[in-house]
């Protein structure tokens, strides 16, 4: 059977969702060790370690297709090759409101994303975006019962009024009117894909330094 | 507020008591058992109770004054017994 | 349950392998003792996650970068569960992370150095950890039965991370040359801490640890099981160890060593490590930034 290659423009959207996944689970791990208590702590590392294995299982599809392996799709390329959202980018480390308000944020679109993904017509995208809703309901449970108990908390809300532009940039355009249903806000203009955060270039850098000291190497 | 778990380890075992942890409620607390308990999939079941709920008995077991080998395994010795009833039937 | 009794009985009790469960009646020297040695314990947990985090940031593989950030997450797990076992024997949890932070209480020696290289993330989790779980496996057999319940559940959550170690060493010592040395240079390094790790010899007669069975395994004869286990390991890949004196007497079964310098011990885990300030400074500053979320959270409803 001759298996065609998925269009260009869904490939680019999993590499996109790759990267997502890969910098907001960058992002979160670093409150392994320091989150706000050790029951915490704990938990909030296996939501960033669940986000590196998306991303990792996401980056093997599109190697598939693009060649190299999850590796070199994740660390090999140039900072502005990456296709991340400003959102996953922002630098929170030490701030727990705005943390937790982009986990409850993110879930929520990315419920919205996955949803869509489970209805491609590549097949091994729809079974992965399956896959992967099924570990995020999870997540999506523990972003719940956090929001339950901060909302009204002036830090959380301060957050997400803050972080709401840039949450609605995740999505495409057409997903955003949803999102804004879900999460009970007005639709705003949307802090787009297409560039990255200040941060961004300080993180790739740090994210990538082990692997360049030996370019090649087996790690 | 401090929760004790409870885990099962494999199908039809019983439940033991499998260690505390400190949560706000009960969402919480069931989050937090799962992680601790049950990330690498080392339980089939889990339970949740808050410590005030549980009951320490002070004194496990009822005062052994008078002899009651009557209730164990040991208060009975067949082999006398045994032997004559298997004489007078041949068997033996 | 256990009534009150003499000291005498009670060592008397311990010392036949009589276990104390938390509601015993047990002398006040004994819970003192209990108290001090877990919550160094769980100190070392908290800290020993700190040099190990920053590499999850900078892993060069995503397999490396889950199997590490398991790896810290298992160490913080434990650290919830050896404060756990504080705080039933009367010492809260915070008051333990108030007296880390001020310098009040100890943690282990090797937390107060820093990393420098991937190098250090290899050699830390295949022999701090191995360090480590042979001090664990001895505590399996504490008096005190909470502690060793949980000390039953570390270890065997530990069995993966002496193995991520070794995998990361052997991946680098069959990588190129400058991995090989990234690996030696770390070596070098780690192995002056790592002699000292489990402590200056102390008569068991004189320590009322063992009295009490809290602890059940000399430091000597720790330090020598380390030895056994891993300096053939070592030896096999080509690395060096820095103690030219480090041989094994074939007839006795003893290894022989350069004698650790035990004041340097003292004085690092006394706060005067080349890391310690630095690290207790971003334990002070998180716990700070998060005071918020605790007591929104956890402070129980009136």
């Amino acid at each position: 059977m001759n298996v065609q290659a998925p269009p260009e423009a869904v490939v680019e959207a999993v590499l996109a969702f790759a990267d997502d996944e890969l910098v907001l689970g960058w992002r979160d791990s670093e409150w392994t060790g320091v989150a706000p208590f050790l029951e915490e702590d704990v938990a909030f590392s296996s939501i960033a370690q669940g986000e590196i294995g998306h991303a990792r299982a996401l980056y093997e599809l599109a190697a598939g297709v693009l060649g190299g392996d999850a590796d070199t799709l994740a660390f090999d390329r140039e900072p502005a090759e990456y296709r991340s959202a400003p959102f996953v980018e922002l630098a929170l480390a030490g701030d727990w409101a705005g943390t937790i308000a982009r986990h409850w944020l993110y879930e929520t679109a990315d419920a919205i994303r996955v949803a869509e993904l489970m209805e491609s017509d590549w097949p091994e995208l729809a079974g992965l975006a399956a896959k992967m809703d099924r570990e995020e309901a999870y997540h999506r449970l523990h972003a719940e019962m956090w929001r339950d108990k901060l909302r009204g908390e002036e830090r959380f809300e301060a957050a997400v009024e803050q972080l709401w532009p840039y949450a609605l940039g995740v999505l495409e355009s057409p997903q955003r009117a949803r999102l804004a249903e879900l999460v009970g806000r007005e639709e705003v203009e949307a802090v787009v894909r297409g560039s990255h955060d200040d941060g961004f270039a300080a993180l790739h850098e740090e994210m990538t330094m082990v692997r360049r000291s030996v370019p090649g190497a087996s790690w | 507020m401090i929760w004790e778990v409870f885990r099962q380890e494999r199908e039809g075992q019983p439940l033991q008591h499998g260690g505390s942890l400190e949560a706000p409620n009960r969402e919480f607390a069931e989050a937090y058992a799962v992680e601790f308990y049950g990330r690498r999939h080392e339980s089939v079941a889990l339970w949740v109770v808050p410590r005030e709920a549980i009951v320490e008995i002070a004194e496990p077991y009822v005062a052994d004054v008078f002899d009651r080998d009557y209730r164990r395994v040991d208060g009975y010795s067949l082999k006398v017994k045994l032997r004559e009833a298997r004489e007078r039937a041949g068997t033996a | 349950m256990l009534e009150r009794m003499t000291d005498e009985d009670f060592r008397a009790h311990v010392q036949g392998g009589g276990q104390v469960e938390t509601g015993d009646a047990m002398p006040e020297d004994y819970r003192r003792a209990l108290i001090k040695f877990i919550e160094m314990h769980g100190n070392s947990e908290l800290m020993g996650v700190l040099p190990e985090r920053e590499w999850i940031l900078r892993a060069p593989t995503l397999q490396r970068k889950l199997a590490l950030t398991a790896k810290v997450q298992d160490e913080v797990g434990h650290g919830q569960l050896i404060y756990r076992v504080v705080e039933d024997l009367g010492k809260p949890r915070d008051a333990c992370f108030d007296d880390l932070i001020a310098g009040k209480t100890k943690f282990h020696n090797v937390f107060h150095y820093p990393t420098k290289t991937w190098g250090d993330v290899g050699v830390i989790a295949w022999l701090v950890d191995a360090a480590a779980i042979i001090s664990q496996k001895a505590l399996l057999k504490c008096s005190y039965a909470p502690y060793a319940r949980i000390m039953k559940k570390i270890c065997w959550e530990e069995s993966f991370h002496i193995l991520h170690g070794r995998d990361v060493v052997l991946t680098m010592m069959t990588g190129t040359d400058e991995q090989r040395d990234l690996v030696q240079e770390a070596l070098d390094r780690w192995w002056g801490p790592l002699m000292q790790f489990h402590g200056n010899p102390i008569p068991a007669e004189h320590d009322p640890m063992y009295e009490w069975r809290i602890k059940s395994q000399g430091n000597e004869e720790a330090r020598q099981q380390f030895l056994d286990g891993y300096v053939p390991q070592i030896w096999e890949l080509g690395l060096t160890v820095p103690d030219p004196a480090l041989r094994k007497d074939e007839e006795t079964g003893v290894w022989h060593y350069t004698e650790p310098d035990w004041d340097e011990l003292k004085w690092v885990v006394t706060g005067h490590g080349p890391a310690t300030e630095r690290r207790l400074g971003l334990r002070r500053a998180s716990r700070e930034e998060t005071a918020w979320v605790r007591r929104a959270v956890l402070a129980d409803a009136a």
